[in-house]
This record gives C-alpha cells, sequence and structure tokens, in this order.
C-alpha cells in the first residue's frame, strides 16, 4: 500500500488515483477516488451521485480555474508532477490556496521527492506521495531545510521584511 | 554594502547543510545523475568538460576585500589558483572537486556569500551597473532594489522550476551600463514629474538562439508594487511558458508568442489579485536596505585634483591609462576605476588568487575595502582620490591590471569556450588572444575608440556576441571550429542585435577579418563617429565586400 506524508506525519494511504484514461465503467460506488480532470469535466454528475469520496487530480498542463467552480465536491484535489523539474502546479497549489481558498487536501503526486517537499509546503501542499522507492521518514527532516524564509507564501503570508526584527 | 543579518545568514548556513546533505546522498547513490542534477544547478554546480565548475554569486557585482580574500583562498585551496569573473558579474572555479564543494559553500558562507540559483532553471543574480552609486550619470541608486530582489528571489517556493533561467536587470542611469533590454526582465529605476521612484519594465529581452530586445509592458511602476508586479510576471511565464523544447523555454518567446500586450494584459489580470498584498513594499524595508548603500566617508574636494591632471600632461602612459580606464565620479576630486582583466594571452576574466588578494588590498587602501565585477569582466574600485591614482596605476602595471583598454577592442568579453566548457562549440580565448595579438599598438587602439568585440563558444551567447559592435560566434562546421561574425550589435540605450556579415571563417583567418572590418570604418568614419555610429550609417554593404572580396 502507497504511504503518504500527510501534515508532517506518515500515514497509509486509502485513497485510489484513476489514471488519465480512466472510464466511468466498472467503477466502484464506495471507494475514495481520485479521478482526472478530464473524467470530471466529461462526467460531474454521475461522479457526484456516487457514495465514496471524490478527489480529482491535475496534470502539470491543466489549469485549476477548470476546477474554480467545484471545489467543494472535493475532498482531495492532487495535482502531478511528471518529472520534478516540472514547476506549473507550484503555481496551480498557490492559486488553489491562496485565490480560491481551498480548504481541502492538496497532494502531491509524481515525481515526488524530498528535495521539493519544502517548496511544495510552502504553496499550500499538505500531503505527499513520496516515490515509492523513497525512504518517507528519511524526508520528513527536508520539511526542516531552512529555518526561515524571505517571501510571502501560502504557509507564511507575511514576508521577512515584515516581520524582521531588527 | 548589504550586510548580512542574523535571518540572512541563518539561510545561507541552511543552504550550505542542505547541500552538504544533497551531496552526501549523491555519493551514496541515493540520488541518481538526474536527480541531483536539478539540485546541484541551483547551487552553481555544472559537471564540465574536466571536472566540475562551480558559479559563486556576487551579487549585483558587489564585492568586499575581506570577501576577495576568501575567493583567492578558495582558489589556492580547491582550485588551481585562479578564479574566472564572469559576465553575469559571479566568479567561477573551474577545478574544484565534488566532494569539497559543501566545505567551499562553508567558506563562502562566513564571509556572506553563496552560490544560491546562480544556474538551473530558476531566478539568477541579478545584475545592475558596475557604477551603481558612484556614476555621475546615475538618477537612482538600483543597488538597493538589487538587494530587495535578490531576497524575494532567494529560494522562491513557487519558482524554483521555470521553464528555464530567468535574468534580472536594473539600471538606474542615464547611460545602461547593465543591458536591460537583453534579460528576461528590464527594470529602469526612475523618477517621476512628483519625484517618485519607479520602474520601467521591459520583458522578454535575451541572447541565445533568439536573440530579441525586451518590449516595454509598463512604464511606470511606483515602487511599492515592485515584488508583486516580478510575482505576476513569473507566475504567467511559470504557467504558460513553453516546456517541450528547450530552445523556445525563455520568456522572451512566450511575449513573442502572445504579442507584448497580450503578455502585458495577463500580467496585469494576475496582479489584480495580489497587487497591495502583504508583500507590497514597505518605506520602512526600503530604507532599511538602503541603509547599507549610503556614500562612503568621502573627503570634501573643490574639484579636480590639480597634481593629478598635471601628471596626466607630463606621462603619456598614465594619461593613456587615464582616458579607458576611469570613470567620471559625481564626488568632486573622486574616480572610479577599473582594474582591467584584460591583458592580451590571459583568458579574458581571469585572475590568479594573487592577483584577487592584491585587489583586496588595493580596496582597503585606495577605495573604502569594496569592489565591483563588472559584466564586461573586469574589476572596480570605485571610491578612489584622484589624488591617489597615480600610485594606483603604478601599482596596477605592477599586478597586471593597468592595461589601457577599458572599452576598447582589445576589452573582450569571452566566454570560457571550447578549452573549459561542455557546451562550446568551439575554442573562444585563442580567439580572443588572436585579435589582442594583432592590435597590439595602443595608439591606434585609442584611435579605433570605443569597441565592444564579444566572442561566444556556442549559441548560449555567454559571450554576449549578438550585442557585441563586432560579434563572433563559435559554430560546428562538419566537426570542425568555424566563426561567424555579425556587427552592429549594442547592449546599451537603444540596445540592438548584431547582423550576420555573411558565411563563417577558420580560427586563423579571425585576425585579419577583424582588421578588414576595422579598415573600413576607419577609411569610411567621420571625425566624431564611434564605430557603431559610422556602421549605422554605412550599413552592412562596405563591409561585407571587403571582408569577402577575393584574394589577390
Amino acid at each position: 500500500m502507497q504511504r503518504l506524508i500527510k501534515n508532517g506525519e506518515i500515514i497509509d494511504e486509502s485513497w485510489h488515483l484513476l489514471d488519465k484514461d480512466a472510464t466511468l465503467d466498472g467503477m466502484s460506488n464506495c471507494d475514495d477516488l481520485i479521478v482526472p480532470l478530464g473524467l470530471w469535466l466529461e462526467h460531474a454528475h454521475a461522479l457526484k451521485a456516487r457514495d465514496g469520496g471524490l478527489g480529482v487530480w491535475l496534470d502539470s498542463d491543466e489549469h485549476v480555474e477548470e476546477i474554480a467552480d467545484d471545489l467543494p465536491h472535493f475532498q482531495v484535489i492532487a495535482l502531478n508532477f511528471p518529472v520534478f523539474s516540472d514547476g506549473r502546479n507550484y503555481s496551480n497549489a498557490r492559486l488553489l490556496r491562496d485565490r480560491y481558498k481551498y480548504a481541502g487536501e492538496v497532494r502531491a503526486i509524481g515525481d515526488v521527492l524530498r528535495d521539493q517537499l519544502f517548496f511544495m509546503r510552502r504553496c499550500g501542499f499538505d500531503a505527499f506521495a513520496l516515490r515509492a522507492d523513497r525512504d518517507a521518514v528519511e524526508a520528513l527532516e527536508s520539511f526542516k531545510d531552512f529555518s526561515d524564509t524571505y517571501q510571502s507564501a501560502t504557509d507564511q503570508p507575511l514576508p521577512l521584511f515584515r516581520r524582521r526584527q531588527s | 554594502m548589504y550586510i548580512y543579518d542574523e535571518y540572512d545568514q541563518q539561510i545561507v548556513e541552511d543552504r550550505v547543510k542542505q547541500f552538504r546533505d544533497q551531496t552526501r546522498r549523491f555519493l551514496s547513490g541515493e540520488l541518481s545523475e538526474n536527480e541531483f542534477l536539478p539540485l546541484r544547478l541551483q547551487n552553481g554546480l555544472y559537471v564540465q568538460r574536466y571536472a566540475p565548475m562551480l558559479r559563486v554569486a556576487i551579487p549585483y557585482g558587489l564585492v568586499s576585500a575581506k570577501q576577495m580574500r576568501k575567493l583567492a583562498f578558495i582558489a589556492r585551496q580547491y582550485d588551481k589558483g585562479y578564479a574566472h569573473f564572469s559576465t553575469r558579474q559571479n566568479v567561477q572555479f573551474n577545478w574544484p572537486e565534488l566532494e569539497q564543494v559543501p566545505d567551499i559553500l562553508a567558506h563562502l558562507a562566513e564571509v556572506q556569500m553563496h552560490a544560491i540559483q546562480t544556474s538551473g532553471n530558476c531566478i539568477r543574480n541579478t545584475t545592475t551597473d558596475q557604477f551603481a552609486g558612484v556614476a555621475a550619470d546615475e538618477l537612482v541608486d538600483p543597488r538597493p532594489w538589487c538587494e530587495i530582489i535578490r531576497q524575494w528571489s532567494t529560494f522562491h517556493p513557487e519558482f524554483a522550476f521555470l521553464p528555464r533561467k530567468f535574468k534580472i536587470a536594473v539600471n538606474g542611469a542615464e547611460e545602461d551600463r547593465a543591458a536591460i533590454g537583453v534579460h528576461d526582465i528590464g527594470l529602469n529605476v526612475i523618477k517621476n514629474e512628483a519625484g517618485e521612484i519607479g520602474f520601467r519594465v521591459l520583458v522578454g529581452g535575451g541572447l541565445g538562439r533568439t536573440p530579441i530586445v525586451g518590449s516595454q509592458i509598463c512604464d511606470f511602476l511606483p515602487w511599492q508594487h515592485l515584488l508583486t508586479y516580478l510575482d505576476a510576471i513569473l507566475r504567467v511565464y511559470n504557467r504558460y511558458g513553453r516546456r517541450d523544447n528547450k530552445y523556445k523555454a525563455r520568456i522572451k518567446i512566450l511575449v513573442k508568442a502572445l504579442t507584448p500586450a497580450v503578455f502585458a494584459e495577463k500580467v496585469n489580470a494576475e496582479w489584480a489579485h495580489t497587487k497591495d498584498s502583504d508583500t507590497t513594499l514597505t518605506e520602512q524595508e526600503v530604507q532599511r536596505v538602503a541603509a547599507h548603500f549610503t556614500a562612503p566617508d568621502y573627503q570634501q574636494f573643490a574639484g579636480e585634483d590639480a597634481d593629478y591632471l598635471a601628471k596626466r600632461e607630463a606621462e603619456k602612459g598614465f594619461n593613456n591609462w587615464a582616458m579607458r580606464n576611469l570613470q567620471a565620479h559625481k564626488v568632486p576630486g573622486y574616480a572610479a576605476v577599473t582594474l582591467s582583466l584584460k591583458p592580451t594571452a590571459v583568458a579574458p576574466g581571469d585572475a590568479t588568487d594573487k592577483q584577487m588578494d592584491a585587489a583586496a588590498d588595493l580596496a582597503e587602501r585606495y577605495s573604502f575595502g569594496e569592489l565591483r565585477v563588472t559584466h564586461q569582466q573586469n574589476l572596480v574600485l570605485a571610491d578612489v582620490r584622484q589624488s591617489d591614482l597615480y600610485a594606483l596605476w603604478q601599482e596596477c602595471k605592477e599586478l597586471g591590471f593597468a592595461t589601457p583598454n577599458v572599452g576598447l577592442l582589445t576589452d573582450i568579453i569571452c566566454c570560457p569556450g571550447g578549452d573549459f566548457c561542455a557546451l562550446a562549440n568551439a575554442k573562444s580565448i585563442p580567439i580572443a588572444e588572436a585579435i589582442q595579438r594583432t592590435f597590439d599598438d595602443l595608439d591606434y587602439l585609442h584611435d579605433i575608440g570605443d569597441l565592444d568585440l564579444n566572442i561566444s563558444g556556442c549559441m548560449n551567447a555567454c559571450g554576449h556576441h549578438h550585442v557585441g559592435h563586432i560579434g563572433v560566434l563559435g559554430v560546428d562546421k562538419k566537426g570542425l571550429e568555424f566563426y561567424q561574425v555579425s556587427l552592429g550589435g549594442n547592449s546599451g540605450r537603444d540596445a540592438s542585435i548584431g547582423q550576420i556579415l555573411g558565411p563563417s571563417f577558420a580560427a586563423d583567418e579571425m585576425p585579419t577579418v577583424v582588421s578588414k572590418v576595422i579598415d573600413v570604418y576607419i577609411q569610411n568614419r567621420t571625425p566624431e563617429e564611434l564605430f557603431l555610429d559610422t556602421f549605422q550609417r554605412i550599413g552592412m554593404a562596405p563591409f561585407k565586400e571587403r571582408v569577402y572580396a577575393a584574394a589577390n
């Protein structure tokens, strides 16, 4: 079972992530599912009628504006990093939190490695599906990489210059 | 200059610790080569032709004597006794051992230096005018703004993995010595009619494969909004910049594809949400930072130093040096002095550990303990009393800093090229040297006057060849090294991209080609014209005709 870093702890994953080309055929009614954006856009009505939990995932070339009006339907929004050097979903995460005030789980999926976690958390991610071949316990250390930061971000709206004691 | 407080110091020390651990994980096999790559790049570490290359940040080119001594120490201890000052006002070490890089970073942190974001697809070192704060033609001192941008961009969590590298330059003077027209973002600090400070914002300039001059997207951005506006530009770029092709990933391609007007609309739409947020700058913060850039304790002089002027009259060598290597200072009786790192037969921008130590000594004795690195790859002592210039000149001659060629044809901007760099198509340093040897007559050089000759060993244009009055680009022609020449580029105000002269040349033809180009200029110029003026008046044809005329 995939393990997940959430709020600084390692927990067992209970959600199922559906592939990008998933369809409604044979879909379980009760499982907690994270569906691809395309499926949501096409079958929102059917997906809302299920009993299980609902989340959606966006690829790095998809934009949060597409789900901006649907946010209350999702317990989880997962943002995919096809490769860790693709930084688009850092902006999507910030928009979800800062602009659209999404309060559910924002999860990083895909090529998620420990050296991104500090930045991801700053941008509003609170759950991290670390790549399966990596040690999640060690990765927790990375949240302590920096003791302070200069900019305003989701985790700290005040930039350092408004907090600096001199 | 800016002095770290405990916050700044802690962040840099945290980075050393983080990178030490990343290096450990790479060496133990925990991190693959591919995974380590963006991590080491964000710390200025390249794996080069022979050894790793470490690029150390010199924020907007300002370095203290103490820091310079530390760089000399690193060159001695961890390298082969020299370092290379780059066109980004940074410094590069060509021979460190990967295992020792964390130790080097720890040494740097002791003197408030680092290698953060000196490469990789992130916001790079902000650059500015090497005469910032002292130039007679300055309107607003750009340095506090550079430092504010440095802090905002350091470990910006949203913009650590951009489509491509991102460079910001700031200019606050009449003349543009920061080349803001060829940066991803160019900021011109200005004052409006009410005397309020703001920025004229250019975006999408750059060199490389698609050289282009930036487009103005804002004519006056009040200073309070600088960071929220930069955030908006970066967010639009991060989301919409191309990532499918690294040669089309710079912001200039996005700006061009959307058109500057549509790009500006997108930025404004984004900015509307964040304008007036907590990132809006405060008077208090600007004053806190600006307090680090106050004028040093200048002596009062009524005017020019008579003895200095008399020595210029009396001694031609001194006068030649003074004509080229001094810059007018805003304080009477002072001058800014360029220490040339361009003697013939030395790779442009290279300095030995001894020279760096000596430069630090000179800075302490003559210039309030501070130096600047220029994007033309020289060093500057910004605050020298005119009465000290003669003594300084004599010391510079001893140290190899006195080549009186600043701004002249032999003051060549040149990348490390095929001798060092894994990306290069061709060598660049030997071409620079061959040209310097051809033009060894100082009187002739002075007669030719201001001329930027820039050489890059490949398309990446680290030697800024597109904006050289004469530009040279190394190209690969069926496995052989050839050189393409362009004319008419210019990095100053009204920046322009050079036009290609014609088919490329073999290395041994290059000195002759440059000589012919200069001949055409000499024969056609009017008394007041510099090379660029003549080129703009007579166009490419006469140059082309002469250079490609059948040999007879």
